[in-house]
């Protein structure tokens, strides 16, 4: 009985560890260079800017800074007490995410319509 | 036995928060929001084992409740509580068919948890982008899980509330 516990337990893990295998093929596993960050602000786009022009940007009145250098974005300044956003690091494929709770504020890389990402796919 | 079950749910209650306070304490070590060893699910699936599955839910909520009194925002409630109901369903639910160990349950609390955060973020952000973390959350769930469910078993195995 003990043992048929432990197979069932192994079973369910192993089902799980499939669902994210596959829930990583389906959303994450975008390995594309990217041509644009993309700012929501409750899911509103409020900014857009392109990878290949590097410079430095105040988002949403001022609450987080964005730059953008040598084809990479991330946040370097934030208005909150924890800053998880600001060592969330630097993006530039396709899909990924810098996101700021606080501040209701997620910052994406797309192809971007002006990036050219149509001729190479 | 009903004085010693309000001793016992007492410190549950105080065990799950001072874990949770403890973890608030570790930095995010990952670039993913949100991943973390979920220590006061200890407490939680330890009830749910030795008094049941009423008890367990009245302690995740009351800890929720309190942690986002005490060293928590407004916001924070929203996420804990989205990620309490759904791991404490999957567990009692898991638990009820009675095939699977503490070890089991316990994982299927931390994805679930994972998967309720995640979801209330992409309902207050109103926006679906957020579904890149989930694979990531749900392998850390997973993970979580295993380490929990290992130390609440042996819990559940050592103290004796019956003597």
């Amino acid at each position: 009985m003990k043992k048929n516990t432990i197979l069932r337990d192994a079973a369910l893990i192993l089902v799980l560890l499939l669902v994210a295998g596959t829930l990583y093929f389906a959303f994450s596993a975008n390995k594309e260079e990217g041509a644009c960050a993309v700012v929501l602000k409750e899911g509103e786009e409020i900014g857009r800017y392109p990878l290949n022009k590097d410079g430095v940007f105040s988002l949403n009145g001022g609450s987080n800074t964005l730059v953008i250098e040598n084809g990479y974005a991330w946040l370097s300044e934030a208005s909150c007490p924890d800053k998880i956003c600001v060592h969330m690091g630097k993006i530039h494929l396709n899909g990924q995410l810098i996101v700021c709770l606080p501040n209701a504020l997620i910052v994406t890389v797309e192809g971007g319509d002006d990036g050219g990402v149509d001729i190479f796919s | 036995m009903r004085t010693k079950k309000v001793a016992v749910m007492g410190l549950a209650v105080t065990l799950a928060m001072i874990l949770s306070f403890v973890e608030s304490q570790v930095p995010a070590f990952v670039a993913v929001p949100g991943v973390k060893m979920g220590l006061a699910n200890i407490a939680v699936v330890f009830v749910l084992y030795k008094l049941g599955w009423r008890e367990a839910a009245l302690i995740s909520l009351l800890r929720v409740f309190l942690v986002s009194l005490l060293f928590g925002n407004f916001a924070s409630l929203f996420y804990s509580l989205a990620g309490a109901v759904l791991s404490l369903a999957g567990m009692i639910a898991l638990k009820k068919t009675g095939l699977f160990s503490e070890i089991a349950v316990s994982v299927s609390g931390g994805v679930l948890h994972n998967v309720g955060q995640i979801a209330m973020a992409c309902l207050l952000l109103q926006t679906d982008v957020l579904r890149y973390y989930l694979p990531f959350l749900v392998l850390s769930g997973i993970l979580a899980g295993i380490v929990i469910g290992l130390l609440a078993g042996v819990l559940i195995k050592r103290i004796r509330l019956e003597a």
